[in-house]
């Protein structure tokens, strides 16, 4: 979606601002709300492009002024109400009122340091050929879905070159919706900043992007 | 700030808290986490997984010629060689900076961070200050951490749109030669492995 999470590009921010000697965390619910966040994910109800999905889809104003951990916590517990784990009524009043939804696991403390150490790999048995090869010239989709995607704004209808072929990996537009993980051959795709910028690119400057294949066009 | 501000901060943040704490409790109460495995998680990134990891990866390749080969040919296997094979770093790509190339990765879209190596993502690289300019605006924001580059320098910014992590590799500095890789991790700053910052110039001794 053209959503508030689709920043490359945009202006009026202001500096970045690196805080010398950052805690890792601002405040102790930043911290629960990353082990929750992570413990939620274990009980197997969505995947990460929901994740990302839910995440993303806020009031553009609403995304670009709420704290990282804040938007975190928003989009688990949305997505939360949606897999009915969870109502509003009980959110709003901090107590459990109707029974629990069966989740597939509940992360045991013993348990958190196999499941960090085995992540989650994006990658899966390769199917068939990959259509471009290192070298090759590739134009990006022009396309506006209202649904998830990582083909970034700044990026697309615009002539890149093919620099690495990464491998067959989970399709995020697809797996964002439940509509299952559809790999796709996924490649690093080099543009020049003149390309994306214009004049406002320096002539060398290039930026990379990592795209799957639905999201590429042969140059003739 | 005035006091009435600071008093509203305050009680923002109480507010803040005690919403979350209630989050916890209820998950806990219909049992969907542990607040022990919450803590586990949290203990883990706070001492086991940060950027010395990363820090390690860059020493090792500066002082052993077979595994920056490995890192240039397959950086995940090299990367999971080392016993750093945890989430957010399943698939990582090492980038060399050089005379002629500097490297700076961001994700545009939103966090994506190569948590093995570096742990968790500091608050500029979550921000949209930072997200929005990297990729258009790549050597202003450099200069904005104190970075400027030759103009013989190429830039290529690297926006992690997929599950594929970056790591930088930053060059090594003049005048380490007789260090012992423990002494060249210390010089690697989370930055120089973002690209907004350099290895550190080793101290003189006086």
């Amino acid at each position: 979606m053209n959503g508030g999470a689709d920043l490359g590009g945009m202006m009026g921010f202001g500096p970045v601002a690196p805080e010398a000697d950052e805690p890792l965390f601002h405040a102790p619910w930043e911290a629960r709300a990353l082990g929750m966040v992570v413990a939620l994910g274990a009980c197997g109800q969505w995947n990460i492009d929901a994740a990302r999905s839910a995440r993303e889809d806020m009031h553009p104003g609403d995304y670009t002024r709420t704290p990282y951990y804040a938007i975190w916590l928003k989009a688990a517990k949305r997505l939360m109400v949606e897999k009915e784990m969870l109502t509003e009524a009980e959110i709003a009043q901090g107590v459990p009122l109707i029974a629990a939804t069966p989740i597939k696991r509940r992360l045991a403390a013993e348990d958190v340091d196999a499941m960090l150490s085995a992540g989650g790999p994006a990658d899966r048995p390769e199917q068939g050929e990959p259509a471009f090869a290192v070298g090759d010239q590739v134009r990006t989709i022009n396309d506006h879905p209202t649904t998830h995607t990582r083909m970034a704004r700044y990026a697309r209808d615009k002539v890149g070159t093919i620099t690495k072929v990464h491998g067959f990996h989970v399709f995020p537009d697809s797996n964002a919706q439940g509509q299952g993980e559809d790999p796709q051959w996924l490649y690093q795709v080099a543009f020049s900043a003149r390309t994306l910028w214009g004049a406002q690119g320096r002539e060398g400057d290039s930026v990379t992007l990592d795209l799957w294949e639905p999201y590429l066009r042969t140059v003739l | 700030m005035t006091s009435h501000d600071h008093d509203h901060d305050h009680s923002h943040l109480t507010e803040t808290e005690a919403r979350v704490r209630a989050l916890e409790s209820l998950l806990s109460a219909k049992g969907y986490i542990d607040s022990a495995a919450v803590d586990r998680i949290i203990q883990t990134y706070e001492t086991k997984i940060g950027p010395r990891n990363g820090a390690h990866v860059v020493a090792k390749s500066w002082v052993e010629p077979e595994f920056e080969a490995w890192l240039r040919r397959d950086a995940s296997a090299a990367i999971h060689s080392l016993g750093y094979h945890s989430r957010q770093g399943e698939h990582i790509e090492a980038v060399f900076n050089a005379d002629d190339v500097h490297h700076l990765v961001v994700c545009t879209l939103c966090s994506c961070y190569p948590w093995s190596v570096l742990g968790l993502p500091p608050t500029w690289y979550k921000s949209p200050p930072f997200r929005s300019r990297a990729v258009i605006d790549p050597r202003g924001v450099l200069a904005e951490f104190g970075l400027t580059l030759a103009p013989t320098t190429r830039v290529e910014v690297h926006d992690s749109t997929a599950e594929i992590r970056y790591l930088v590799i930053p060059q090594r500095p003049e005048g380490t030669e007789g260090l012992t890789m423990d002494q060249l991790a210390e010089l690697v700053t989370r930055n120089a492995m973002i690209g907004t910052g350099l290895a550190r110039a080793p101290q003189v001794a006086s």
